[in-house]
């Protein structure tokens, strides 16, 4: 079986800056679930933000090989169209935009790129209301525009809807626990593994066990200085919470 | 986000061309000898078979006219216009007013289909399935040039004895009327601009809406300026008597041309008491290339006088074209209760320059306004909100509400604030709010990873920043609207 993705022997910079991330090697089968554990600044945030095309990023080594294409030669719409979704650890507001009206937007813009055919608004409506349901979204949040005066629970929430809305075939989630009491930590880790199947995989990024509980991961990676220094099994974040990172960082240098 | 769509496709169809209004009529043209001079005054208003007080109207603007100075105060910068060089009227030639639209040159009519403008009645009531009865029903004056070419659904107006019609004629049929109101709003000596076009204006629309009634349609002019070297001078004069209702649409455009035109317009609003004059204007005007050759210099004095008790006025705009914008549609709130509103869009990219804002004037007990200003500067354009809210010492109770939000697309355009606040009343409260922004590459990235092109992000975030004001227009304009200010800011990022 082809990996869903594949990550070979990343380099990657800041444009004008330093190199962030440095010689990184991942791979990633359909169906299944990896977290990615690291000390702060160690480049975690940056991956996601390569891998999904943000710009201010320069590669200068390596290949990324998603659903068999090269996607580090796509632009971020692209991507988006080929199945890769970011939660974004802080999700960005979107003044006069209605939540309903960007769902929309982004979900045709999607299916066009990809040839298919366009939800109408009733279809596209229905649809969100029920996901929103299961999400503690209510009509009024949907009437709101994107993000703006939401709590941060309220954002991850709706982060989580515009990815079940979307359907995509790899989320990559950064610190999706972040900001969560434990009700949202359940309504969000709910919608995820609604979201598991066969085809879809995820990329778990977060510096607790707690929210591992919820998503149990099939592999988990430590990450220092750039790249994957260790990996192991759903036990390795527990150890990880009893040691730190002390001597994986030892290893990276 | 289904409008948005729509935009985008639109922006696809275009092309290279951004500007789809382009296009050049080729019409034989009579004109009057170039440049200004007592003689072309006497050759308007010969044409237009105008009463002797009209001419010596038009005469006394003229000798004013060339003592006063251009004015300077405003944030834009142009070559010296040269009048003399300037045709003051053009009109399509072998033209006598048309009594139906079989009569009008089947090439202006074409010209309007082009941009859209639904001329002919029927093709409003069959074109579209939108059953009919529901769909609203639009009254269209044209001002092809110098004169107005059509003007639609008359009989149906006149049944409610309602006035709709090119200002000349109005002169001929109900000259009491013109005579009472013309330039009671703007004077001859209110500025340069406003008193070049009462020497030389050369149509416009007349509208008149008798006591009590609330008129049953849309009214909508659309000027269009086709000859070369030809200025644009229209005049509308629009009365809402006592009890009245109207809302009342203007739009423009004019073929790419590489040197520039002039249009300089006056818009008289003048509302009795209890009534309300709804005015919105999509204007597109030629903005010229992107290095800024050619383009419309738009030089235009609108102003509404609330002449009687709890009377309203209400502007919206959406400003999208132009080289040079100068416009600042304005509000006297004289009758007690009276309230005035200003809306406004306002969109420059490339090299436009635009100076705009409005003016509320606060002379009456109890008068109140509102202005909501949304400025977005794109390319390497400068944006200015200029804005005078005032308070005479016997307007107590003055209230003012002034939002004015500015956003930046890019690094090499500015945008600009100039408010100024004059309270003689110490009752008066007076509110403002101004919040300037930019699009960040953050939002944009949010949004196409979530698979919008970068294309659609922008209009995306430009359409959430206007909802406000886009909401005040009529449905139709602001799909209208809508279109343009995404068709207006096509490559301003990337
Ligand atoms: N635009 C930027 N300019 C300069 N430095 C940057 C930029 N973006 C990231 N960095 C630096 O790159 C390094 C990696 O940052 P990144 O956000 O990827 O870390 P992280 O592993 O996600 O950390 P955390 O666990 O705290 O979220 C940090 O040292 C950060 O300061
Ligand atoms: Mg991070």
């Amino acid at each position: 079986m082809a990996p869903l993705l594949e990550i070979k022997d990343l380099h990657a910079e800041i444009s004008g800056g330093r190199k962030i991330i440095d010689g990184m090697n991942l791979s990633i089968n359909p169906g299944e679930v990896h977290a990615i554990m690291g000390p702060n600044g160690a480049g975690k945030s940056t991956l996601s933000y390569v891998l999904s095309g943000k710009p201010g990023y320069e590669i200068t080594g390596g290949e990324v090989i998603f659903r068999g294409v090269n996607l580090l030669e796509l632009s971020p719409d692209e991507r988006a169209a080929q199945g890769l979704f970011l939660c974004f650890q802080y999700p960005l507001e979107i003044p006069g935009v209605s939540n309903m009206a960007f769902l929309h937007t982004a979900v045709n813009s999607q299916r066009r790129k990809r040839g298919e055919t366009e939800l109408t608004s009733p279809e596209l409506v229905r649809k969100v209301r029920e996901l929103g349901q299961t999400l503690g979204i209510n009509a009024e949040m949907l009437k709101r525009p994107v993000n703006v005066g939401f709590s941060g629970g309220e954002k991850k929430r709706n982060e989580t809807l515009q990815m079940m809305l979307l359907e995509p075939y790899l989320c990559v989630l950064d610190e999706a626990d972040s900001g969560l009491d434990i009700d949202a930590l359940k309504v969000v880790s709910n919608g995820v593994n609604a979201l598991r199947s066969p085809e879809r995989s995820m990329l778990v990024i977060t510096h607790y066990q707690r929210l591992l509980d919820y998503i149990v991961p099939d592999v988990v990676h430590v990450f220092a200085a750039g790249r994957i220094v260790h990996t192991g099994g759903k036990e390795l974040a527990l150890e990880l919470e009893a040691t730190g990172y002390a001597q994986y960082q030892n290893e990276a240098a | 986000m289904a409008a948005v769509q729509d935009t985008v496709e639109q922006v696809r169809s275009i092309d290279v061309d951004q500007y789809k209004y382009g296009f050049e009529t080729q019409i034989e043209s009579e004109k009057a000898p170039k440049g200004l001079s007592e003689e072309v005054i006497r050759f308007i208003s010969a044409k237009k078979e105008e009463p002797e007080w009209m001419l010596q109207w038009r005469l006394d603007a003229y000798a004013r006219w060339l003592t006063m100075q251009e004015p300077e105060w405003a944030r834009v910068d142009y070559p010296a216009i040269d009048y003399q060089d300037l045709y003051y009227y053009s009109q399509p030639k072998q033209f006598k007013a048309p009594k139906s639209l079989d009569e009008v040159d089947p090439e202006i009519l074409k010209t309007y289909e082009k941009l859209g403008i639904p001329l002919r009645e029927q093709e409003i009531l069959a074109g579209v399935e939108i059953p009919e009865g529901e769909r609203p029903k639009i009254a269209v004056d044209a001002v092809f040039d110098s004169v107005s070419v059509a003007t639609t659904f008359k009989e149906e107006l006149k049944a409610a004895g309602v006035i709709f019609m090119p200002i000349s004629e109005a002169l001929r049929e109900h000259p009491d009327l013109v005579k009472q109101y013309l330039g009671s709003v703007v004077p001859a000596t209110d500025n340069y601009f406003a008193t070049l076009n009462q020497a030389v204006f050369s149509d416009g629309s007349f509208v008149y809406i008798p006591p009590g009634v609330r008129c049953p349609m849309e009214l909508s002019t659309y000027f269009r300026i086709n000859e070369k070297n030809t200025g644009q001078f229209e005049r509308t004069l629009i009365i809402a008597d006592k009890g009245s209702y109207v809302s009342y649409l203007e739009g423009c455009t004019a073929p790419m041309r590489d040197e520039n035109q002039l249009h300089a317009a006056v818009v008289e609003l003048v509302v009795l008491d209890d009534a309300e004059i709804k005015y919105s204007t999509v204007q597109n005007w030629y903005p010229g290339d992107a290095e800024g050759k050619g383009g419309i210099y738009n030089f235009v004095t609108k102003r509404g006088d609330c002449r009687g008790k709890n009377s309203k006025i209400s502007w919206t705009q959406v400003e999208t074209g132009s080289a040079i914008t100068w416009k600042y549609p304005s509000c006297v709130l004289r009758g007690e209760g009276s309230s005035g509103e200003f809306y406004s869009i306002a969109i420059s990219n490339g090299r436009q320059q635009v100076d705009s804002g409005t003016k509320m004037i606060h002379l009456g007990k109890n008068t109140t306004s509102r202005i909501i200003s949304k400025g977005i500067s794109a390319g390497r354009s400068n944006n200015t909100y200029r804005g005078l809210v005032s308070a005479h010492r016997k307007a107590a109770g003055a209230r003012n509400f002034t939002n004015c939000d500015s956003l930046l697309i890019g690094d090499n355009c500015g945008a600009h604030t100039v408010p100024y606040i004059e309270a003689k009343n110490p009752t008066a409260q007076f509110e403002h709010e101004a919040t300037t922004s930019k699009i960040s590459e953050d939002m944009l990235f949010y949004c196409m990873q979530r698979g919008l092109t970068q294309e659609d992000a922008v209009a995306l975030v430009v359409n959430g920043f206007v909802r406000d004001v886009l909401q005040q227009l009529p449905m139709e304009f602001a799909v209208e609207a809508q279109k343009l200010i995404s068709i207006s800011l096509e490559g301003s990022v990337g």
